[in-house]
C-alpha cells in the first residue's frame, strides 16, 4: 500500500506543470477562486469556452454586494452596476389583477442591477491586474487522469497540467458528470428559464417605476401565480430595472413544462400581457432573448464536490437557493473557498480526495452548506403544494381583496362568512390541512436549521 | 397562445441574439431512438424551436444554429437520444444584454 502510493507521486511528480491550478468556466465563481489562487502569488490559468466571459450567461438581473465585496474588496466601487435595487415586490397574479406586498428601503440595499456581459468583463478586468492567466475561446473537452488523479485539462487544441483543477463550467457541468461526480439531473430538478431584455427610454423608465434619475434606485418584483387553465405549473416571473431596459422573464420547473407540455416562451408571454405588467413595458423593444437552467438539486442532491486533485463549485455543484432568488453569492463564495483549499493544498503538496475534503469543512462552516441545509426540503414541500400556490390561493386572495374594496352595497358579515366558509367548501379538506401542514414544516425547518 | 403562434413569437425574439454560428453542429440525435419516441417534447418545450419534425421522412430535424446552450433537452430528452456537447470554442450564442 506504501509502495502504490510512492510510485502514484512520483508519477505525478514526473508531469510538467503549466499552472499551479487550472479553473473552468469564467463565470462569478471561477473568476473567484482564480482570483483567490493569483492573491497568493500562485500561477493560475482561467480557460471559457466563450469568446466574451459573460456572454453565455443569463440570471435575473442582479449580483449582491456583500459576496462581491469579500471576493473584489476595494475595486467593487467600480462595479459597473445600472441601477442599485432597493425595492422588492412580491405579487400574486389572477387572471385580471393582483394583490402585491412592497418592501424598499432607500438607505441600505445589497442587490445591484449589472448585465452578465459588463459584470464578468469587469471582473475579468480586475483579476488580469492581479496575475490571473485568462484564456477566453478555450473548451475544455475533458479531464487529464493519471493514476486516478486529474492532472489537467484537453481543450481543442492542447493539453494543460496542473495538480489542481476547479470545475466552475455551470449548470450543465459536463467535465463534473464525465467524472461521475454527480448523477445525471432529472428534469425535476431544475428550472427552465426565459427572459427578454426590453429597451425603454431611461426617463419613461423612471416615471412608470418612480426612480430617481441618478441610478441609485430600482425596482424588482417577484410574480407568483398561474394563468387559467394552467395547473400543476410551478413558476415564478420576475422583472428587474436597470438604467435603460426592463429584464422580464419567468422560470419553471422543466418537468411540469414536459408533462404539461408547456414551451417557457407561453409563460413569458403570459407575463408581458398581463394587466398588471403590459402597461410597465409598454412602447418597449425586445433587446435580447435569452433561456438557461438553474439548478435545484440543492442539498440532497449536491454532487462529490471534491476528488483526487480535482474540486467543484458554483452552479455545477448545483449552489443555489432558489426561495431567495440567490445564486451569484453561492458562486463567489464557493469559488473563494475552492481557491482556498487549492492554495492549502499546493502548501502540502497533497491533492488526494481526502485532503481536498477540506474544502466541504470550509463550506459547512459558511452560509452555504448552512443554509443549503436549512433549506433542502423546503423546495420540494412547495413543489409539492403547488397546485395551492399557483392556483387556489392566489384566487383566494382576489376574492378576499374583493370584498375589501368593492362597496357593492351588500352586508360585509354575510360576505366574509361565505368566504371563511369557502376554504371548507372549495376543495377537500384534506387539502387545506396539507397546505397547513406544509407552511408549519417550512418554519420548522428554518426554525431549527443550521 | 396557439403553438403555431408561439413558434412565430420565439422566431421573432431569437433575431434578436447575435450569434457566431459553428460550421458543425453541437447537437447531434439519434434518429432511431426518435423514431420511436411518441411524445417528442423536444418538438413543444425547447425555448429556442431548435427541433421540428420533416413531414417527409418523419425525422427530427436540428437547427443547431438557434440554439441557447440551455441544456433542457439534454435532461427532457425521454429516449436519451440527444448527445449535446458545448459549441466549438468561442462559438454558438452571444448574450451582450441578459
Amino acid at each position: 500500500m506504501f509502495f502504490i502510493e510512492i510510485t502514484c507521486i512520483i508519477n505525478i511528480m514526473d508531469i510538467n506543470y503549466n499552472a499551479d491550478v487550472i479553473v473552468v468556466g469564467a463565470g462569478p465563481c471561477g473568476i473567484s477562486a482564480a482570483l483567490e489562487v493569483a492573491r497568493a502569488g500562485k500561477k493560475v490559468v482561467l480557460l471559457d469556452r466563450a469568446k466574451y466571459a459573460g456572454s453565455k450567461n443569463m440570471y435575473g438581473g442582479a449580483i449582491y454586494k456583500t459576496a462581491l465585496k469579500e471576493v473584489f474588496q476595494d475595486d467593487f466601487d467600480t462595479l459597473p452596476y445600472e441601477r442599485i435595487i432597493n425595492s422588492h415586490s412580491w405579487a400574486f397574479l389572477n387572471d385580471t389583477g393582483s394583490f402585491s406586498l412592497t418592501y424598499q428601503d432607500s438607505c441600505e440595499s445589497e442587490a445591484y442591477a449589472v448585465k452578465r456581459f459588463n459584470l464578468e468583463k469587469w471582473m475579468i478586468e480586475i483579476i488580469k491586474k492581479k496575475g490571473v492567466y485568462f484564456a477566453p475561446n478555450t473548451l475544455v473537452k475533458n479531464l487529464v487522469m493519471q493514476n486516478e488523479y486529474v492532472v489537467g485539462v484537453e481543450t481543442e487544441l492542447e493539453k494543460y497540467y496542473a495538480p489542481i483543477v476547479i470545475l466552475a463550467d455551470g449548470v450543465n457541468s459536463l467535465l463534473a458528470k464525465g467524472l461521475n461526480l454527480r448523477e445525471k439531473y432529472k428534469p425535476k430538478d431544475v428550472i427552465l428559464s426565459a427572459k427578454e431584455t426590453i429597451k425603454l427610454d431611461k426617463k419613461i423608465i423612471e416615471e412608470r417605476f418612480n426612480l430617481k434619475e441618478d441610478l441609485t434606485n430600482g425596482v424588482t418584483k417577484m410574480y407568483l401565480g398561474n394563468p387559467d387553465g394552467i395547473k400543476n405549473v410551478f413558476m415564478m416571473g420576475f422583472l428587474y430595472t436597470f438604467k435603460d431596459t426592463i429584464m422580464l422573464g419567468v422560470g419553471a420547473n422543466l418537468s411540469d413544462l414536459v408533462q404539461n407540455k408547456i414551451n417557457i416562451n407561453k409563460l413569458l408571454e403570459y407575463l408581458k400581457n398581463h394587466n398588471d405588467i403590459k402597461p410597465l413595458i409598454k412602447d418597449g423593444q425586445t433587446l435580447e432573448y435569452s433561456a438557461h437552467l438553474i439548478p435545484e438539486t440543492g442539498y440532497n442532491k449536491m454532487p462529490k464536490l471534491t476528488d483526487n486533485g480535482v474540486i467543484v463549485a458554483g452552479d455545477a455543484a448545483g449552489f443555489v437557493n432558489s426561495v431567495h432568488f440567490e445564486g451569484t453569492n453561492y458562486a463567489l463564495i464557493s469559488g473563494k473557498l475552492a481557491g482556498k483549499t487549492a492554495l492549502c493544498a499546493l502548501e502540502n503538496s497533497n491533492f488526494s480526495q481526502e485532503y481536498l475534503s477540506l474544502y466541504k469543512k470550509e463550506l459547512d462552516k459558511s452560509f452555504i452548506l448552512k443554509d443549503l441545509y436549512t433549506y433542502r426540503n423546503i423546495i420540494d414541500r412547495l413543489y409539492d403544494r403547488r397546485a395551492s400556490l399557483m392556483n387556489y390561493y392566489p384566487y383566494k386572495m382576489k376574492e378576499f381583496f374583493k370584498i375589501v374594496t368593492s362597496a357593492n352595497c351588500k352586508s360585509k358579515s354575510l360576505q366574509f362568512r361565505e368566504y371563511f366558509l369557502s376554504f371548507f367548501k372549495d376543495r377537500n379538506l384534506k387539502e387545506l390541512i396539507k397546505d397547513g401542514y406544509m407552511a408549519f414544516r417550512c418554519v420548522l425547518d428554518i426554525f431549527f436549521g443550521r | 397562445m396557439e403553438d403555431k403562434e408561439n413558434k412565430k413569437s420565439i422566431q421573432d425574439k431569437l433575431a434578436t441574439i447575435k450569434y457566431n454560428c459553428d460550421n458543425k453542429t453541437h447537437l447531434i440525435v439519434d434518429q432511431k431512438k426518435c423514431a420511436k419516441c411518441k411524445d417528442k417534447p423536444c418538438l413543444a418545450i425547447c425555448p429556442a424551436n431548435v427541433y421540428s419534425i420533416d413531414e417527409n421522412t418523419n425525422e427530427i430535424v436540428v437547427q443547431y444554429e438557434n440554439c441557447l446552450e440551455c441544456g433542457a433537452c439534454r435532461l427532457f430528452c425521454p429516449k436519451g437520444a440527444i448527445d449535446w456537447n458545448y459549441p466549438s470554442s468561442g462559438c454558438g450564442v452571444v448574450f451582450k444584454n441578459s
